[in-house]
């Protein structure tokens, strides 16, 4: 506190900037790759420095690299306030930070900005990789700040830093138990608390509510997770396993949108089987959408399903959300959609797409009903050799007449934009409906996992009484890709993927399979637990009513309790660790008092043999032998270990012999 | 209001610090020991709340397992440096006169009777541990040692008085302390005059057996040998004869053996600046190998020289005319 901040020493210097870099690392990723090699280059410079011994260079040097490198920073972000903005300005003032620490309270202050870095590196993934990689960190910024406050530069460097570790690792795996209450037991609030930076969820892959050409295709190479589903029953058929998402109406010749649609009070459906019931994991996307598989029926709590059936969460799910849901995959909707429904679902754009009109209007002629329409659209995408690829050629104004006439060659998306327009034409009422298709089945942790490379673009038709039907033209094409997935769609050829998750080496999959059991589980438990999850906790265990209370109440007395078990096994003073000497004079000292001399507080060794020997004569020669023992232990530090040994077992027989 | 702050104080006095010098073994019963948060730990407070904030704006559950790990570090870092210091043997070693003006060093005998080491013990008269700060290192079961100056300001004993034992480690985010009172003291000399008064003159019929007139330069006889007699007096070739020891002796000597008096000293002079007179002429006739006696208002010390009769002179000098408030007699002090 008062103390004159005394100098860094060369290795703490090195485990601070080790620890720095550590933590820095995975930022490279993301960070401008002048930044990355700017912060590379402050460490080696400062470690340079503290090997040299030389002075750091000049403040005002530093400074004009700050507002360089922060202007810099604003050109590339356009803000220094956003996440990434905000990582890129924390690892700068680190790296400048550095080359201005001195003191041992610069240390410490280093320290505590490398904790806050660790923090940054959970917006981009909290993986157990990477939770596993940080707790690495967490200890060496540890050991780092014991090093701090060693005040002795060591004899030995390498024993001093085993020593460092060793405290460290001790200290964290001690705090392991506190920690877990205070995960469980802590109130969670709903966040945010503020409002987000606008690129707090930048680079979230998934489905948007509009499609164009590419729109999909694009999340074709992805593997990333877009939910898990966990079923009670049976796994349904894959080419059940439509998971519904945004419902496209409207068309303006090149790029479909949803419109914002009213919600329904009550779900109209017509039930045709047992529904299915399953919880969805969802990864957040951002989006207020949720998935759920064609039909939802129950709906989870907080949210409520659209007139095109799509099931909406309150709040746009920044976060893993978690919910039970059924579904009826035999069913019948929109028997009774209204007029203006009916007739956007007709609307097509004026002056794109001449010829694919014209078939329309020849279908119309010639069949009776929509049924019979969609057939015979259905036959003539058979029997026209379209190719299914993810690398379709680019399509320019009438995309749809290119595609059915010319290229012949799409992806769902060109599949299910085409259907529709023709269906239009023909006066069909017809939808693009987007979301993923089928999933992989993890026998080992017995869920789905459905990726964004399922994603998917299906139609809707609206026939008389039947309501609104799914046709999925991509399947006419490609009866494979409703089946197996992409990749059995697909000549492996066309997948550029090579991921573990693709492979069809069975033991790489096997492989893969495990490690996402693991994940999933990681995301349910850990990740997952939230608001809902410890009230959900807190019911089960039997507790009701005012959790807040509940929970101060259980925090409390937890933390007490741990820390009084912590402190007990940390502060235990074992008997038998008393110095030997010292308890073998004690209990001479005893003994002597039992007959009636007892030591005065003050009273030397030496005084109190010679007042034995003046009242009890017959003790004076024991007397004179311990206490010549004794005084040679207590106050010759020189002497032999096992000539010390040898003095205590002869101090103790004579003790032991006295008369007691 | 007045009793209130009293009773406050009392209570402080009783409960923190002890109330006069502690005599034997102080153990720093885990009573005595104290600990509050250091400046760096409520920075490391609020670096906590921020991350916690952080964790909850941006939902992040790893953002949460890190802050609580760290918190629940926290905690234990207080039980571990609390154990750091408490149950410490601290006994006061040995301390070496001083001239007034200089610094004293008080050395305190750390035994550690743990099965764990201690790390960066400090000792410092500020409670909080200032810029007198010493520190050391206590292997388990085993002693170090730990010194502080304290400036001797005056002559006379000087106690260390409330000295703070105290640690960090391991964090920094805590400070332990505990306040010792050891029962040391260490004997300040006065300060010596500046140099360059000569040394007074002998004196008549005053030494012991002197002879009249004695001085270094004319060769007046031989006497026997005294224990004391400066070596370069001894008749060695009489000695080398086999004749025995005998020492020269010259008209002329009488500068050799010399009383050093407080009366001598003009009266309007002050008593310490008498004292400081004296303090310089003892070191001045120890530096010349004279025989010397030091005659203080009630006390004399005899003629004599050699380390043991300087040191015993300074000793008189420095207690003169002091009240004795400790009444331990200690003769080896």
């Amino acid at each position: 506190m008062l103390n004159p901040a005394p100098a860094i020493s060369l290795g703490n210097t090195l485990s601070l900037i080790l620890a720095f870099a550590l933590v820095a690392a995975p930022h490279t990723e993301h960070l401008p790759l002048w930044l990355s090699a700017l912060a590379g280059a402050m460490c080696l410079w400062r470690a340079y420095l503290a090997r040299m011994r030389l002075a750091l260079p000049a403040r005002w040097l530093l400074m004009l690299v700050v507002i360089a490198s922060a202007a810099a920073i604003y050109l590339q972000y356009r803000t220094l306030f956003g996440r990434d903005a905000g990582v890129a300005l924390l690892v700068l003032m680190i790296s400048l930070k550095l080359m201005e620490t001195r003191t041992q309270r610069d240390g410490m202050v280093l320290a505590f900005i490398s904790y806050f870095l660790v923090l940054t590196n959970f917006f981009y993934t909290q993986s157990i990789l990477t939770a596993l990689y940080l707790l690495g960190c967490v200890w060496l910024i540890t050991a780092a700040m014991i090093g701090l406050q060693h005040t002795h530069e060591p004899a030995r460097y390498r024993a001093q830093w085993r020593l460092q570790l060793r405290t460290s690792a001790v200290m964290l795996a001690q705090s392991v138990p506190l920690m877990v209450v205070f995960f469980f037991l802590f109130p969670r609030v709903q966040g945010p608390l503020w409002g987000m930076p606008s690129d707090a969820f930048a680079g979230v892959t998934g489905l948007s509510d509009n499609m164009s050409p590419g729109t999909i295709n694009k999340l074709v190479f992805s593997e990333e997770v877009a939910l898990r589903a966990e079923f009670s029953g049976k796994v349904p058929p894959p080419n059940k396993l439509y998971w519904r998402g945004p419902v496209l109406l409207d068309f303006d010749g090149k790029t479909w949108t949803a419109p914002p649609r009213p919600f329904l009070n009550r779900i109209d459906l017509q039930r045709r089987a047992d529904p299915a019931y399953y919880r969805v994991t969802i990864e957040p996307h951002n989006r207020r959408w949720l998935f759920a598989l064609d039909i939802p029926g129950l709906l989870p709590p907080r949210t409520s399903i659209t007139a095109d059936h799509l099931l909406m969460s309150q709040t746009p799910v920044t976060s893993r959300m978690r919910y039970d849901i059924s579904s009826y995959l035999d069913y019948g909707i929109g028997a009774d959609s209204n007029e203006l429904t009916l007739r956007r679902a007709l609307q097509l754009p004026r002056g794109f797409n001449p010829q694919t009109l014209e078939l329309g209007q020849q279908l119309r002629a010639q069949h009776a009903d929509n049924d019979a329409i969609v057939t015979a659209a259905l036959a003539l995408l058979r029997e026209q050799k379209f190719t299914y690829t993810v690398e379709p050629p680019l399509l320019g104004r009438h995309s749809v007449d290119e595609f059915l006439f010319n290229t012949r060659a799409g992806f769902c998306e060109h599949f299910s934009s085409a259907f529709v327009v023709l269906m239009r034409a023909a006066g069909v009422p017809a939808r693009v409906v987007t979301g993923y298709l089928g999933g992989e089945y993890n026998a080992l942790g017995n869920y789905l996992i459905v990726r964004q490379s399922d994603a998917h673009a299906w139609t809707e038709v609206w026939m008389e009484k039947r309501g609104w039907v799914r046709v999925d033209p991509t399947n006419a094409i490609s009866p494979a890709r409703a089946d197996g997935g992409l990749a059995a769609a697909l000549p492996e050829s066309a997948l550029l993927s090579r991921s573990v998750f693709s492979s069809r080496n069975p033991l790489l999959h096997r492989w893969a399979m495990t490690w996402d059991s693991l994940a999933n589980s990681w995301n349910q438990t850990v990740l997952g637990y939230n608001l809902e999850t410890q009230r959900a906790l807190l019911y089960r265990a039997g507790f009701d009513g005012d959790t807040l209370r509940t929970l101060a109440a259980m925090l409390i007395g937890a933390t007490i309790l741990v820390t009084l078990l912590l402190a007990l096994a940390t502060l235990r003073q074992r008997r038998r660790s008393r110095e030997p000497v010292l308890a073998a004079y004690q209990t001479f000292c005893e003994k002597m008092a039992k007959v009636g001399i007892a030591r005065g507080d003050a009273e030397g060794p030496q005084d109190f043999a010679t007042r034995i020997a003046v009242t009890r004569p017959e003790l004076a020669h024991a007397t004179d032998a311990i206490t010549r023992l004794y005084v040679s232990l207590r106050y010759q530090e020189e002497e032999e270990n096992n000539n010390k040994n040898k003095y205590l077992q002869q101090l103790q027989q004579h003790i032991k012999a006295l008369p007691a | 209001m007045n009793t209130v702050a009293a009773l406050k104080h009392r209570f402080f006095d009783w409960f923190i610090q002890p109330r006069a010098p502690e005599t034997g073994v102080i153990v720093l019963v885990q009573r005595r020991v104290y600990i509050l948060p250091t400046r760096l730990g409520l920075v490391f407070a609020a670096v906590m709340l921020m991350m916690l904030l952080g964790a909850i704006n941006y939902l992040l559950s790893l953002g949460f397992v890190l802050t609580f790990l760290l918190v629940a570090m926290a905690f234990n870092g207080m039980l571990f440096t609390f154990r750091n210091l408490a149950r410490l043997h601290v006994s006061g070693g040995r301390t070496q006169p001083v001239f007034a003006g200089h610094t004293a060093q008080f050395t305190l005998h750390l035994s550690n009777l743990a099965e764990q080491a201690r790390y960066a013990v400090g000792l410092s008269r500020e409670r909080r541990g200032g810029d007198d700060s010493a520190f050391t290192d206590i292997p388990a079961k085993s002693t170090a040692q730990i010194s502080i100056g304290v400036p001797a300001v005056r002559r006379g004993k000087l106690r260390p008085g409330r000295l703070t034992l105290f640690t960090r480690y391991p964090l920094g985010l805590y400070n332990a302390w505990s306040v010792v009172q050891p029962d040391m003291q260490c004997l300040v000399y006065p300060r010596p005059a500046p140099p360059g008064v000569p040394l007074p003159a002998a004196e008549a019929a005053q030494g012991l057996g002197a002879s009249h007139g004695l001085g270094q330069e004319d060769f007046a006889g031989l006497r026997p040998y005294h224990l004391g007699d400066p070596p370069r007096h001894i008749a060695w070739k009489a000695a080398a004869r086999g004749q025995g020891l005998y020492t020269k002796q010259f008209t002329g000597q009488a500068a050799s053996e010399i009383w050093l008096a407080w009366d001598q000293l003009p009266p309007r002079m002050d008593s310490e600046e008498k004292l400081s007179r004296l303090t310089r002429w003892v070191l001045d006739a120890d530096a010349q190998h004279l025989n010397y006696g030091l005659r203080l208002p009630g006390k004399v010390v005899p003629m004599a020289s050699g380390d043991a009769h300087r040191e015993r002179c300074l000793e008189v000098l420095a207690l003169h005319d002091l009240p004795d408030l400790d009444n331990e007699a200690d003769g080896d002090a």
